[in-house]
């Protein structure tokens, strides 16, 4: 079986993100980007079925050219190769699924995997345009999956409980946290990673379909007050909540 | 302007999101409001949406729509847009919407402005505030084609009281439907009562302060007093003692209700982003220092432990 997984390079979860200069984008200096992680789970996914299975595992990231930095955190992991679209700045994810589906319609695959959504912009968007461009079915935001002959059986949470779907494939698939555990990259796997194969193609992402306005700090919240120390402190904790905060 | 609103029901009941984005349609829209209902008995449960301002409803109802499917449900809301050609499309941020926004976006090749808590009309297109980063930015974004999509945030707009005496036009609409490659086989509720996390008004959230699985049944407790529901910290996830649906901040819920409490949890920067916008929060923490305290608006130093017990009898007591 063969696997196609989309992966993206985002800030590090940890970072204080900061407003670049420009006021619409995030200052990238002095942060850390990583894999995201929505996308171990699609990486380790995919891993698993081609380890059940035999096949390829290809990632595909869409993004400057220090992408490839994760696109080499995925194949230490043991993905086989990844290709690359150049793109300084990812538009709207609706122009991404464009450029994305442009370049895949032409790759030969049995499951496109991905993330449920980019821990940057939180659109939880392109795995779904993607499968609608490709006209391939979706099932987003999997915990569990089961393949078995030309069909994938997923469970997706809803408010209130689970939907189990079964699906025909190919199918776009994205991955939610609980899935599975992700592995860590081998010292091996991370020596290998490097021989691997990083493919660079020409993508166009148009002109974007969203336009940036502006980009702001949320409101701050004030620092409140300490009420006191242990079960003590309680009975005025609840006096505050009730005649101050009038919540209760 | 135009606007066409998906307002989700299950099991006939719509979801309070769904009136949100309903209610911040009729605020919207200087013109017609077009509510669209999926499934089965539509166009009986569609009536009653008039009392939210709805001018008209178009009821999508067959066999097939019973449970929900990503490429039927995307026909209906094509065929509605077709049909009334609005200015805007608006849906919950619901796991229901998030998936059916995007394919709808797809399908009609217009972007989609995704989980946001703000939205306006400027030269036509939607313009709209959302959070991202986790919350840890906000970004102000405008379509540039129409119809715009926007999938609004649950609590993040106020819904306005129905008004009984406004009745809707109900419109039988029917949708190619056919062959689903993708379907619902199963759907497996959580037990009655269950009130989730992104919809409660009150959070009682537990972190590694909690030391084990079993503890959180003081969490549980306090929770149950208030009518509201248990989150927990990435911490408490990782080492398994609640499932990852409960976990809040970044890779987990962002939730905003009325009272947060967090309970042991220190308060990394991933678990704040996730809770900031609450109302009011109340941290429990041995640790003076974490960080925690510096954004909750009341804090006690003690062992959540043994706070948390005293807290839930003495809430019982005024309840």
């Amino acid at each position: 079986m063969n696997i196609l997984v989309c992966v993206k390079h985002v800030p590090d979860t940890e970072t204080a993100v900061k407003i670049g200069s420009d006021g619409k984008s995030i200052s990238t200096q002095d942060v850390n980007f990583i894999l995201n992680p929505y996308d171990e789970y699609a990486v380790e996914e995919a891993l698993k079925i081609k380890e059940d299975k035999g096949g390829e595992v290809t990632l595909i990231t869409l993004g400057p050219e220090e992408a490839k930095k994760t696109l080499r955190t995925g194949l230490a992991m043991g993905a086989d190769k990844a290709i690359h679209l150049p793109c300084d700045a990812p538009p709207d994810s609706l122009s991404i699924a464009n450029a994305l589906a442009e370049v895949i319609k032409d790759i030969e695959y049995d499951l496109i995997f991905c993330g449920k959504q980019a821990m940057d912009n939180d659109n939880a968007q392109v795995p779904i345009m993607l499968a609608e461009k490709l006209g391939l079915p979706n099932v987003s935001a999997i915990t569990k999956l089961e393949l078995e002959d030309g069909t994938a059986v997923a469970h997706r949470e809803f408010e209130g409980g689970v939907e189990v779907v079964e699906t025909s494939l190919p199918a776009v698939i994205s991955a939610h946290k609980g899935l599975n555990e992700p592995r860590y990259a081998s010292l091996k796997g991370i020596m290998m990673a490097k021989k691997k194969p990083i493919e660079d193609k020409p993508c166009d992402c148009g002109d974007a379909a969203i336009e940036i306005v502006d980009v702001t700090y949320p409101q701050q919240r004030a620092g409140g007050k300490i009420v006191g120390e242990g079960t003590e402190a309680v009975p005025e904790l609840v006096k505050l909540l009730q005649e101050e905060a009038k919540v209760i | 302007m135009k606007v066409l609103v998906f307002a989700e029901q299950r099991n006939g009941e719509f979801r309070k999101a769904a009136v949100e984005a309903l209610c911040e349609g009729r605020r919207l829209a200087d013109g017609e409001l077009i509510a669209v209902v999926i499934g089965k008995g539509a166009a009986d449960l569609g009536g009653q949406l008039g009392a939210y301002g709805a001018d008209k409803i178009l009821a999508f109802d067959h066999d097939l729509l019973e449970l929900y499917s990503t490429e039927g449900f995307t026909a209906c809301l094509q065929k509605a847009a077709e049909t009334v050609s609005p200015d805007a499309i608006l849906m919950a941020a619901t796991a229901m919407g998030r998936d059916l926004a995007p394919r709808l976006g797809a399908r009609l090749d217009v972007p989609v402005l995704a989980d946001v808590t703000k939205l306006s009309f400027t030269d036509g297109n939607i313009e709209a505030v959302r959070p991202v980063y986790a919350g840890k930015l906000n970004v102000t974004v405008r379509s540039k084609k129409s119809p715009g999509i926007a999938t609004t945030r649950p609590k993040a707009f106020l819904p306005t009281e129905p008004d009984g005496s406004k009745t809707a036009e109900v419109v039988a609409m029917d949708a190619a439907v056919g062959d689903l490659k993708a379907r619902v086989k199963q759907v497996q509720s959580e037990a009655e009562g269950m009130i989730e996390l992104t919809e409660a008004d009150f959070i009682v959230s537990g972190g590694r302060g909690m030391k084990s699985a079993e503890n959180f049944k003081i969490i549980e407790d306090l929770a149950k007093v208030l009518g509201g529901a248990v989150g927990a910290s990435r911490a408490a996830v990782d080492s398994d003692w609640r499932g990852h649906g409960d976990q809040v901040g970044q890779t987990g819920k962002v939730v905003a209700p009325t009272l947060y409490i967090a309970a042991g949890i220190s308060g990394a920067i991933q678990h704040l982003a996730g809770m900031t916008s609450s109302k009011v929060i109340v941290a429990i923490n041995k640790d003076a220092d974490a960080p925690i305290f510096k954004i909750a608006d009341y804090g006690i130093v003690g062992d959540a432990m043994e706070v948390l017990p005293v807290l839930t009898e003495a809430i019982k007591a005024v309840k």
